[in-house]
């Protein structure tokens, strides 16, 4: 089912994706990867505040090739969410609502998805060029040192996503492998 | 004797980064273009036709086909009767390098140090790798690699027992866990024989063959031919979504090896199958 979606995501929102759906985000995203994410996770360790806050949010795990001048981002396609795994289920636990990425997630993410009523959504991996047509706005508001792997702020439009898992488990990696294995 | 300036290199390394982050080979555009008519998936077949949309934004637009651009494997195939002057080859080889990912907008990759992980911010160093020939021409070859499809890539030391069928395994055992992290369509290098290291990078230089031309040795194209089958019918499918095109091609190089070994290398590539070639 084709769906269009406010990001910030609602939790009306992200309780009523289901995995297999082709969803159109439009509204402010943010990125984080390897780099970012450590970062965070050593800040919740020492009880200091996120430069960004969870709630709400949806994390696209990815970092951007630069940008030629008079466009917003370079090439700007997902990475391989499994890195994130190990920090993803505080994140949630935070009120994360939804993650963009590629690949398969680990039983504790998937635990904390349904925990949360969250969403982790897959991009085209690899069609960097494309998705990068669905980004307006990019705005580096943390870990600037970082460079790719800094957190951004994005304004996206129309970006196109799919639902891999969804709030209640349900993983499109492995119903639709088995719908056309033989 | 042919004398070459190194200053050459570095300008053809330059240019060579940049066109193989925006323009695939003509064999990979091909093979993308009939797994969209051979897709048996509607939702598979609809990621194949965005691929084909984000190929042609790249090189339209100049928007590197994929964000990440890779860390740059260089092949130098030297004849033995170049000599080289202007400076040092390798410097050379990584100021290509340099100048092609700064002046082409493209990522920057690479840690100093795989613990450390401070960033070059040049993309600098690649993975260079030379072999003598005979003549005297410089043949170079730039793969920018990708790591999603990396990091699923295997290394298997079988046992001389385990025969065929203990390699057709191996490699669909990498294919089966690389599942969707690899960006799948993929394309299945395979190395088998010599030893630890040379397999790995037999399977990585069966990536540059082109996915239309199959090994000489009939045998290894059977096997060839056979596994891109299977993988096809594991239902993987683009991007991993189901369907039923997994592989675009599975390419084998094999070497003498040990009496008492069987090495097999799998180094998985994504769709991006980058590669330049040029000779010098």
């Amino acid at each position: 089912m084709d769906r269009h979606i406010k990001a910030p995501l609602t939790d009306e929102d992200a309780r009523s994706l289901r995995s297999g759906d082709y969803v159109y985000i439009t509204g402010t995203i943010y990125t984080a990867r390897d780099a970012a994410h450590l970062r965070m996770y050593e800040a919740l360790d020492r009880h200091e505040p996120l430069p960004v806050g969870m709630a709400h949010n949806i994390i696209y795990y990815m970092g951007p090739s630069p940008a030629r001048e008079g466009r917003p981002i370079g090439s700007a396609g997902p990475t391989t969410a499994s890195r994130m795994d190990k920090y993803a289920p505080r994140l949630l636990d935070l009120g994360l609502k939804g993650m963009i990425g590629k690949g398969k997630r680990s039983d504790a993410v998937k635990e904390a998805i349904v925990r949360n009523k969250a969403v982790y959504f897959a991009a085209v991996g690899g069609a960097g060029a494309l998705l990068s047509r669905s980004i307006t706005e990019s705005e580096v508001v943390a870990y600037d040192d970082l460079g790719t792997e800094a957190i951004r702020r994005l304004e996206v439009v129309d970006f196109p996503v799919i639902v891999v898992i969804d709030a209640e488990g349900n993983d499109l990696y492995e119903s639709a492998v088995r719908d056309f294995s033989c | 004797m042919k004398t070459i300036n190194v200053t050459e290199i570095t300008k053809n390394i330059r240019e060579m980064c940049i066109e193989a982050n925006h323009y695939l080979t003509p064999d990979m555009d091909c093979a993308l273009k009939k797994a969209m008519t051979a897709e048996k998936s509607p939702l598979g077949k609809q990621i194949l036709s965005q691929l084909q949309d984000n190929l042609q934004i790249a090189g339209d637009d100049m928007i590197p086909i994929c964000q990440d651009t890779g860390m740059a494997v260089v092949f130098m195939e030297i004849g033995q009767d170049v000599h080289f002057e202007g400076g040092n080859l390798e410097d050379a080889v990584n100021e290509g390098v340099r100048q092609g990912y700064t002046d082409g907008f493209l990522r920057k990759s690479v840690v100093k140090d795989p613990l450390i992980r401070e960033n070059t911010k040049d993309n600098t160093p690649a993975v260079i790798h030379y072999e003598m020939t005979a003549g005297d021409s410089v043949k170079i070859t730039v793969a920018p690699k990708g790591f999603g499809s990396e990091n699923m890539s295997r290394v298997f030391m079988l046992k001389p027992a385990d025969g065929i069928e203990g390699v057709k395994n191996a490699v669909l055992t990498a294919v089966k866990d690389a599942g969707p992290n690899a960006c799948p369509p993929m394309v299945v290098g395979v190395g088998i024989g010599g030893t630890f290291e040379k397999c790995a990078l037999l399977a990585k230089k069966a990536l540059t063959r082109p996915v239309n031309e199959h090994s000489d040795i009939p045998y290894v194209k059977e096997m060839e031919e056979e596994l891109l089958e299977k993988i096809n019918r594991t239902g993987i499918g683009p991007g991993g979504l189901g369907g039923t095109t997994t592989a675009l091609a599975v390419n084998i190089n094999t070497y003498p090896t040990h009496i008492a070994g069987l090495p097999v290398a799998i180094n998985i590539c994504c769709h991006v199958n980058r590669h330049a070639v040029r000779t010098i």
